[in-house]
C-alpha cells in the first residue's frame, strides 16, 4: 500500500517537474554546475590580478626597467628582474634541449620498436618519472647529481671545450657542480615524461594507411618515422615541446636545490644562477609584509605568470588545433 | 638516394639509440628510487611516526609533519573536490561547444601546468596578508587550487566516455538533469572520477612550493588550522638543506614516505583506469 502510494507520488512529482516547454532541466543543479565553471574561470583572473596588484609598487618604484635591470641588491633595496628572467629562460631552454632528443627516441621506441606487451609497462614506468614530487628531484640532484657533475662531468668539459673560441664561454669557470647545466639536466628528466606522452599520443593518431604507403615503397622504420609520422604530427609536437618548456619555466623546488642561487648573470653553463621561482622560494622568508623586497618578489611572480601563461596558451593552441583538424 | 646498406645501417643505429634512451629513462627512475631506499630506509624507524620534529640530536621524528600534511590534504579535498567535480561535469554536460565551456577548459589547462609557487604567492596575498598570519587554512586552500584542475580534467575526460545513449534514455524517461547526472553519468563514470581524486591527492601530497608562504611549517605539535601548520614536504625541505646529519637522514626518510605514497596512488589509479577501459 505504502509502496504504491509513494510510487504514485514520485510519478506525479516527475510530471510536475516537467516544464510546459518539454525541456527537462532544473535551474538549481544547472546553476551549481555553471557557478563551478565560472569559479574556475575567475580563479585565473584573480591570480593574475592579485600578483599584479602586489607587485605594482615595485613597478612604480623602478619603472618598467625592473624587467631587464640586472641589479638585485636587498641591502640597498635596488631590485631588477633581469638576472632571474635570464636564468629562468636559460635553464628551461637547456632542459628542453636535453629532453627533446630523448623524447623523440623514447616515443620512437614506444610506438615502433617495443614489442606489444612491453609498451604499456615501459610507458607507465616513464610516466612515473612525472609523478615523483619536485622536492625529491631536488634532494636527489643536490646529494647525488651535483657531486658527480663537479667531479666527473664539468672538469673535462672545462678543460676540452673551455679554450675554444665563442662556444668556449659556455664552458668556463670553476666546476662547482651546482649551476645552470645541472638545473637544466634535472628539469629535463622532469619534463621528459610530459613531452614523451604527448608525442606518443600524436604519433598513434597518424593514420596507418599513410605509414603503410611509405612502407610499401620500401622505406625503413626510421624513414617512416622521420618523413611521415613526425611531419604529420608536427604542429601538436611543437605544442608538446612548449608544454615542457612551460613546466620547466615554473619549476621551483628542484631548481632551488641545484642552481646555486647566485644573483649574477653569466654565460657559462656551470655558473650558479637563479630563476624567478628559485628566487621567490629563497628570498621570501627574509621579506617582511609591506617591504619593497616583498613587492619586488610579487612582481617577479607576475612576470613569471605572464611568461608561463603565454607559453602554455601557445602550447594548448598548437595541440588542440592539430587534434581538431 | 643513399645505398640500401647505408639506409639500413641508419635505421639500425637510430633504433639502437632509441632503445638506449628508453633504457636510460628506466635507469634514471630506478636510480632515483634506489637512492631513496638506500638513504631513507636506514633512517626509517618507528620514531619517525611516533615523535614530532625536534632539535638536532634530540631524536625527533616527523609525526607532526605527517599529520599536518594529512589534515591539509584532507581539507583541500573537502574544498577542491566538489568544485572540481562540478566544474568537470559542467564541461562534459553543459559546456560542450559553448564559448564559456571552451574558456573554462582553456583556463583549467593553464592552471594545471601553472607554476605551483605562484599559487602559493596568490594565497599569501589573498589570505595570509589580510588575515595577519600563516595558517593551515591558507595551506589547505593553496592545495585545493592545485587539486581542482586535476579533478576537473579527469572528470571531464571520464564523463565524456559515458555513452550519450545512457543519458538520452534517462532524459526520455523524464528525469531532470540532476537525476541524470547523479544517478546515471556519475555512476557510470565513478571509477574514472575516483581515479582523478587519487591523482589529485598524489599531486597535492608532494607539493612544497605552495605551502612555503601559506602554512609555513611548524616545529611544534599543532592541530589548529588557524595557526602555522607543519607538512611533510616543508619538513623535508628544511631538513635536507640543514648541516645536521640526523636531520638530513630524517629528510630522506620523509622523502621515501612521500614517494612511496605518491607512486602507489599513481599506480593504483592507473589500475582502476585500465580496468575501466
Amino acid at each position: 500500500m505504502d509502496a504504491t502510494l509513494s510510487g504514485r507520488q514520485a510519478g506525479t512529482g516527475l510530471i510536475a517537474a516537467r516544464k510546459p516547454t518539454g525541456r527537462v532541466s532544473d535551474p538549481i543543479f544547472v546553476g551549481i554546475l555553471w557557478t563551478s565553471g565560472i569559479v574556475v574561470l575567475l580563479l585565473l583572473g584573480l591570480i593574475i590580478a592579485m600578483l599584479f596588484e602586489g607587485g605594482l609598487p615595485a613597478i612604480q618604484e623602478f619603472g618598467l626597467s625592473f624587467i631587464w635591470s640586472t641589479t638585485w641588491n636587498p641591502v640597498t633595496e635596488v631590485f631588477g628582474a633581469g638576472v632571474m628572467v635570464f636564468g629562468t629562460v636559460f635553464s628551461a631552454v637547456i632542459a628542453v634541449i636535453i629532453a627533446l632528443p630523448l623524447s623523440f627516441g623514447i616515443a620512437f621506441f614506444l610506438t615502433e620498436i617495443a614489442p606489444g606487451p612491453l609498451r604499456r609497462p615501459i610507458g607507465v614506468a616513464i610516466q612515473l618519472l612525472a609523478a615523483i614530487p619536485s622536492i625529491i628531484y631536488g634532494m636527489w640532484g643536490f646529494f647525488i647529481v651535483v657531486p658527480l657533475m663537479a667531479a666527473y662531468v664539468q672538469p673535462p668539459l672545462i678543460e676540452w671545450l673551455g679554450p675554444l673560441p665563442i662556444i668556449g664561454a659556455l664552458f668556463q669557470g670553476p666546476p662547482l657542480g651546482a649551476g645552470m647545466l645541472t638545473a637544466g639536466l634535472i628539469m629535463a628528466i622532469m619534463i621528459l615524461p610530459f613531452i614523451t606522452a604527448m608525442f606518443v599520443e600524436v604519433l598513434e593518431s597518424v593514420p596507418p594507411m599513410i605509414k603503410e604507403s611509405a612502407y610499401g615503397v620500401g622505406a625503413t622504420t626510421y624513414e617512416v618515422y622521420r618523413n611521415v609520422s613526425v611531419p604529420y604530427g608536427r604542429t601538436a609536437m611543437v605544442g608538446a615541446i612548449m608544454l615542457g618548456l612551460g613546466r620547466a619555466l615554473g619549476e621551483t623546488m628542484a631548481v632551488t636545490f641545484v642552481i646555486g642561487n647566485a644573483t649574477r648573470m653569466s654565460a657559462s653553463l656551470f655558473a650558479p644562477g637563479a630563476t624567478i621561482a628559485s628566487t621567490i622560494a629563497n628570498e621570501f622568508p627574509e621579506a617582511s609584509i609591506g617591504s619593497l623586497k616583498l613587492q619586488a618578489l610579487l612582481e617577479l611572480g607576475f612576470i613569471l605568470f605572464v611568461i608561463s601563461f603565454i607559453v602554455l596558451a601557445l602550447s594548448r593552441l598548437l595541440v588542440r588545433s592539430r587534434l581538431k583538424g | 638516394m643513399a645505398s640500401l646498406a647505408r639506409r639500413r645501417a641508419t635505421d639500425y643505429t637510430v633504433k639502437a639509440i632509441s632503445v638506449g634512451f628508453a633504457a636510460l629513462s628506466l635507469v634514471l627512475l630506478a636510480w632515483i628510487l634506489w637512492t631513496l631506499v638506500a638513504r631513507g630506509l636506514p633512517a626509517l624507524g618507528p620514531h619517525v611516526f611516533t615523535h614530532i620534529t625536534a632539535p638536532p640530536g634530540a631524536g625527533g621524528g616527523l609525526l607532526n609533519a605527517i599529520v599536518g600534511s594529512l589534515i591539509q590534504i584532507g581539507v583541500a579535498l573537502i574544498i577542491g573536490t566538489p568544485i572540481g567535480l562540478m566544474c568537470g561535469t559542467f564541461l562534459a554536460e553543459n559546456g560542450r561547444g559553448t564559448q564559456v565551456g571552451n574558456a573554462v577548459r582553456f583556463v583549467n589547462d593553464v592552471l594545471l601546468s601553472a607554476p605551483s609557487i605562484l599559487i602559493g604567492l596568490f594565497v599569501y596575498q589573498l589570505l595570509v596578508v589580510p588575515f595577519g598570519g600563516f595558517s593551515g587554512w591558507a595551506g589547505s586552500i593553496a592545495l585545493a587550487i592545485i587539486i581542482i584542475p586535476v579533478v576537473v580534467r579527469t572528470t571531464e575526460d571520464m564523463l565524456n566516455l559515458v555513452p550519450i545513449g545512457l543519458r538520452e534514455a534517462a532524459f526520455a524517461l523524464g528525469a531532470p538533469q540532476w537525476k541524470v547526472v547523479t544517478f546515471i553519468t556519475w555512476r557510470a563514470g565513478r571509477a574514472g572520477i575516483v581515479t582523478g581524486i587519487l591523482l589529485a591527492i598524489a599531486r597535492a601530497a608532494g607539493e612544497t612550493a605552495p605551502l612555503l608562504f601559506t602554512s609555513l611549517g611548524n616545529n611544534g605539535w599543532s592541530l589548529s588550522l588557524d595557526a602555522p601548520m607543519a607538512s611533510l614536504p616543508i619538513a623535508i625541505y628544511q631538513y635536507a638543506a640543514s648541516p645536521f646529519e640526523d636531520w638530513v637522514a630524517l629528510a630522506w626518510a620523509g622523502a621515501l614516505i612521500i614517494t612511496v605514497g605518491v607512486l602507489t596512488l599513481n599506480i593504483l589509479s592507473r589500475l582502476v583506469l585500465a580496468k575501466m577501459k
